[in-house]
């Protein structure tokens, strides 16, 4: 398919790999956070880490929507569709995450609640139309990539009177995890020499987000596209900041991502929500300003408000390394279920739910055995 | 759950403003409420149903070049 082939060339891929090979100088370590789940699949599924030098290493970051969630937001999204006998509609991804007593929305769906696995916010709004004596909501999820569809489907409901349809927003922001990640880099954390930055939320909100990665912390972003070319050709880019002793921003990801973004879908999403003071992502405890619910003039399509639940406490997975996992401070393998108890067919933590999740990748293309051999 | 993929697009609705597109040889219909000016032809990134952008062909060219030159540079240091 065009603009997917050309950029999986593996002729290039080779002369970029010789290139990095070339460029790396020994004495000084390279390692590169890529922040989206969708660049760790891309350089697990094609190799990119065993074209690197030994001394570049990519570190996995938290930019898997379905990783970070709460455990207690998919409590929350149960009990709508158990105790309020809500019509739940999701993206696949969520359906099979661990919330508390390892209950998931497909088992809670098998025991005969109304949970339905939609491709897009049109289908939610569908079922909506079809069956207007159900509450029919929308757990909603992602990034600012998949935010503005959201968007769209609370503006189309208010305009057409849509009275049942309602949003359970989880909605999260892409810079406010990355300064995290930042501040707490050090003894806590883990030292990064760049940054992969994110290609389809750069589309979205453009380039200019992220100026504060190297102004206020002096680490270098390439915006990444997610082909294994991208991602090689990005951590050429950085290789080379790095050594010129530059900090920059700069945007591999071109032929998508501009400096401004979308500005259409930046003003829609604008108008349907409001930033919320605090949220709390697994692995990274409650980050001010970071997640969105939706604004004051929609209140009446915000299932918070609309079906009120109170919470109880949460417990997390015992063993379970996720939460270091998703800090980069651990890998997959330090942790003791996964690959044991923890597969993909049979998930205890997120990461190994989506298949964006460290977890999963490392599992699902099994290099971790020849890292280990 | 951020993936999108690039896909052409061969027939615009401006009424429901939605279009068709091919991807990979299948066709399917997305919304075109995020983005303005796309034509028959263009390629859109796709992610849930919804165009999110459009693809420069003028810049996805260019990066290519870029990626070859990068490769040539190195095999014009090693002769």
């Amino acid at each position: 398919m065009k603009y997917i082939d050309e950029f999986r060339d593996q002729g290039l891929a080779r002369q970029l790999a010789n290139a990095i090979a070339a460029e790396a100088e020994p004495s000084r370590a390279y390692r590169l956070m890529e922040f989206c789940g969708g660049h760790t699949h891309a350089i697990f599924r094609y190799g990119v880490q065993h074209l690197m030098p030994p001394n570049l290493r990519f570190i996995h970051g938290p930019g898997c929507p379905v990783c970070v969630l709460p455990m207690a937001r998919i409590d929350h999204a149960i009990a709508l569709a158990t105790q309020h006998g809500v019509t739940l509609c999701t993206y696949g991804d969520l359906m099979r995450v661990p919330a508390s007593e390892r209950r998931t929305l497909l088992k809670v769906k098998a025991e005969g609640a109304d949970i339905r696995m939609i491709y897009s916010t049109q289908d939610a709004l569908r079922i909506a139309r079809e069956h207007p004596e159900r509450q029919v909501v929308f757990f909603a999820i992602g990034f600012e990539t998949t935010t503005p569809p959201t968007a769209v489907a609370i503006q189309t409901a208010r305009a057409e009177g849509l009275a049942n349809f309602s949003v359970f927003c989880n909605h999260v922001l892409t810079p406010p995890a990355l300064r995290t990640i930042l501040a707490t880099a050090g003894p806590d954390g883990v030292r990064l020499d760049g940054i992969l930055g994110p290609s389809h939320v750069s589309t979205l909100i453009g380039s200019r987000p992220y100026a504060f990665v190297a102004s206020e912390f002096g680490v270098p972003v390439v915006i990444a596209g997610f082909e294994p070319l991208d991602v090689m050709q990005s951590a050429l880019m950085l290789v080379r900041q790095i050594n010129a002793g530059r900090c920059e921003v700069e945007n591999q990801y071109s032929r998508a991502v501009t400096e401004d973004g979308n500005r259409k879908a930046q003003a829609l999403v604008a108008d349907v929500f409001r930033v919320r003071d605090r949220f709390e992502w697994r692995g990274l405890g409650f980050l001010p300003q970071s997640a969105l619910a939706l604004a004051d003039d929609y209140a009446d399509l915000d299932a918070e408000r609309r079906f009120p639940f109170s919470l109880g406490e949460t417990r997390e997975i015992k063993g379970c390394e996720c939460p270091a996992i998703l800090r980069g401070v651990k890998q997959p393998t330090d942790c003791k279920l996964f690959g044991t108890v923890c597969t993909p067919d049979n998930p205890m933590g997120s990461c190994m739910v989506s298949s964006e999740g460290a977890c999963a990748a490392y599992w699902s293309y099994g290099r971790f055995r020849t890292a280990a051999a | 759950m951020c993936l999108a993929i690039p896909a052409r697009i061969t027939h615009i609705d401006p009424a429901t403003e939605t279009a068709e597109v091919e991807l990979g040889g299948i066709s399917k219909q997305i919304s075109l409420a995020l983005i303005d000016d796309a034509a028959v032809g263009d390629y859109v990134l796709v992610h849930v149903g919804y165009a999110l952008n459009k693809l420069s062909a003028e810049e996805a060219e260019e990066t290519l070049r870029l990626i070859r030159e990068m490769g040539m540079l190195l095999d014009g240091d090693a002769t």
